[in-house]
């Protein structure tokens, strides 16, 4: 959907006009009041659920939506009952306005010319689609990871337009840790002598060297270690024994890391993957109140569900605990699932029966239409 | 277990009993809510809002399912989630026994709330005596367990419950047995299988 008014973002620039990548399932009802709207995580798009389907109308391979476990027909949000609008945030490589397209100002590719944006201004822009939608309040807003940030900040920003929110394996703002890793991934990218200053379109080449790093350290701490070890252990992709290379894939981890890289390169934008991380370390509603979590919350007036999952470090359950403790703070209603899985951060991603079920009941018995 | 499993039981007598406690319109914590079915009817019956703790899956899920507010996490880790008198009343029925930290749990208790009701099995019931009279632990209905699988970790009787709330600075505001729903005034620590105290700190 193309957007002519312009936005003000939260770093003072603004983006003229923009356009906005969604897709929705089920039907908006009469009254308009079972939308639900999925923000998505780092490297994921509008596209939820469901699956493509070719020319001839068979299944396009791998063309499933990332949260297909949990939307659809039947699942815990279903979207029989609810209509679910999945929605690709400014900045992206999959749609919306990003870096890729063509600044409207300079008839040139933004590149790294593009605004830096923040969970906010997603939210500002996610908000206006509603608009254009004409559904003034969400039945619910989810989301994992970054998209728990957007959907905990839909409720501080629009709280008189969310009824429910859903956050998952998310965080109140990252810690240095969690930044470290960021600053890892995006040196891996600009110092790749494809990189070209963010203007490497210009160039005719890609720095897929650097977001081959990049993705490999980011699965690195997507992942638990016992899933790591049960995986690939120690095992080495040449079973006659080790080679004494320090150049070659010697362990399987390592071939594993070397292809979820590749693939990365092949499909991500650089320009887009510094956006994000940096629009994930920025995020801290706490910190206009002087780090005070529980003042911050004091606006939402949303109920909330939240989840986290035992084995997840990039975002742990304690993190999730101090959004609860802050909402316990301000007497509102929340109900927290931390899911014994083993899968780390990914199990949100994951069709596990407990995690399932526990949102699929908060659909089921809270989320009215 | 599959994503709709619901366990709707009702209230027992027990429960419904210990609900006449609880002040209408309260605040309520419930320290290991189970399948929420007390706090449901709280909510439901007496005007009260809140919010259930439990660390089962199962009973969380049962929880969202009914509609009430669970946070799930281990009571052994403590209360610090929730602050000072944040709440009318803190329920920790049937949870002290299974607790390793229950001295502390009931300060905790008292901490975040302004009066506490904590109920238990009480091994004073007179059929637990004679059990271990005969030289046997006690199987009974509230303590349907035996002595070699049993997930009670503490149990004590009315006395052994007062003297440790005197000696926490606790004060007691009411105290009687249940037995099959009835209140048990007269001789309760032998006449009645479960014990209920209401407290408030000195």
């Amino acid at each position: 959907m193309h957007f002519a008014d312009v936005l003000p973002l939260r770093s003072g620039a603004s983006i003229r006009a923009y356009d906005l990548s969604y897709e929705t399932y089920g039907q908006l009802n009469a009254d308009k009041s079972n939308a639900v709207l999925i923000c998505h995580a780092l490297n994921a798009s509008h596209h939820v659920a469901g699956v493509y389907l070719d020319e001839s109308g068979q299944v396009m391979s791998k063309s499933e939506g990332w949260w297909d476990t949990m939307i659809g027909p039947g699942k815990p949000v279903d979207t029989n009952r609810f209509f679910v609008i999945g929605v690709n945030n400014l900045g992206s490589c999959f749609g919306s306005t990003g870096p890729m397209q063509t600044n409207p100002d300079t008839n040139e590719v933004y590149g790294a010319d593009f605004p830096v944006v923040t969970v906010q201004d997603w939210v500002d822009a996610q908000a206006r689609l509603l608009d254009a939608l004409g559904i003034q309040t969400l039945a619910a807003v989810m989301g994992g990871s970054l998209g728990g940030m957007q959907a905990l900040s839909w409720t501080l920003q629009y709280p008189g337009r969310v009824r429910h929110a859903v956050v998952v394996a998310s965080a109140p703002n990252l810690t240095a840790e969690n930044i470290a890793f960021n600053e890892v991934a995006r040196r891996a990218i600009v110092t790749d002598p494809d990189f070209h200053g963010g203007h490497f379109y210009k160039h005719g080449v890609l720095p897929k060297r650097g977001l081959r790093i990049a993705r490999m350290i980011g699965h690195i701490t997507y992942l638990s270690d016992d899933v790591m070890n049960e995986k690939f252990g120690r095992q080495l992709r040449d079973a006659t024994g080790i080679k004494f290379s320090t150049q070659d894939v010697e362990f399987q981890i390592e071939s594993y890391l070397r292809y979820q890289g590749d693939k990365f390169a092949e499909y991500f934008d650089a320009n887009t993957y510094l956006l994000i991380t940096r629009a994930l370390d920025y995020f801290d509603p706490a910190g206009e109140f002087g780090g005070d979590l529980s003042r911050a919350l004091a606006q939402a007036s949303a109920k909330f569900l939240l989840v986290s999952f035992t084995t997840d470090w990039r975002f742990s359950p304690a993190r999730s605990r101090e959004i609860v403790k802050a909402l316990l703070d301000n007497q509102v209603d929340v109900s927290y699932a931390e899911i014994d899985a083993p899968h780390g951060h990914d199990a949100f991603l994951l069709d596990d029966a407990r995690y399932m079920g526990v949102v699929r009941s908060y659909f089921e018995s809270k989320v009215s239409v | 277990m599959t994503g709709t499993t619901q366990i709707n039981l009702p209230p027992s007598p027990d429960q419904l009993s210990i609900a006449r406690l609880v002040p209408k319109g309260s605040r309520v914590l419930d320290l290991g809510c189970g399948t929420g079915a007390l706090l449901d009817y709280l909510i439901r019956e007496r005007g009260c809002s809140g919010y259930g703790v439990e660390i089962d899956d199962a009973n969380v899920q049962a929880c969202v399912a009914r509609g009430v507010n669970v946070i799930q996490f281990n009571l052994e880790d403590g209360l610090a989630l929730f602050g000072d008198s944040s709440f009318d009343v803190v329920l920790q029925i049937d949870t002290l026994q299974h607790l390793r930290n229950a001295e502390i749990m009931l300060r905790e208790t008292a901490r975040v709330g302004r009066i506490g009701i904590v109920a238990f099995p009480n091994f004073g019931h007179w059929p637990n005596r004679l059990a271990v009279l005969r030289g046997r632990m006690p199987v009974t209905k509230v303590l349907p367990y035996q002595w070699y699988d049993t997930p009670n970790i503490r149990v004590g009787t009315l006395r052994d419950f007062a003297a440790l709330a005197s000696q926490n600075r606790l004060q007691i505001l009411d105290s009687f047995g249940l037995q099959d729903g009835r209140e048990i005034r007269f001789w309760p620590n032998a006449r009645a299988s479960r014990a209920v105290f209401k407290l408030q700190r000195a």
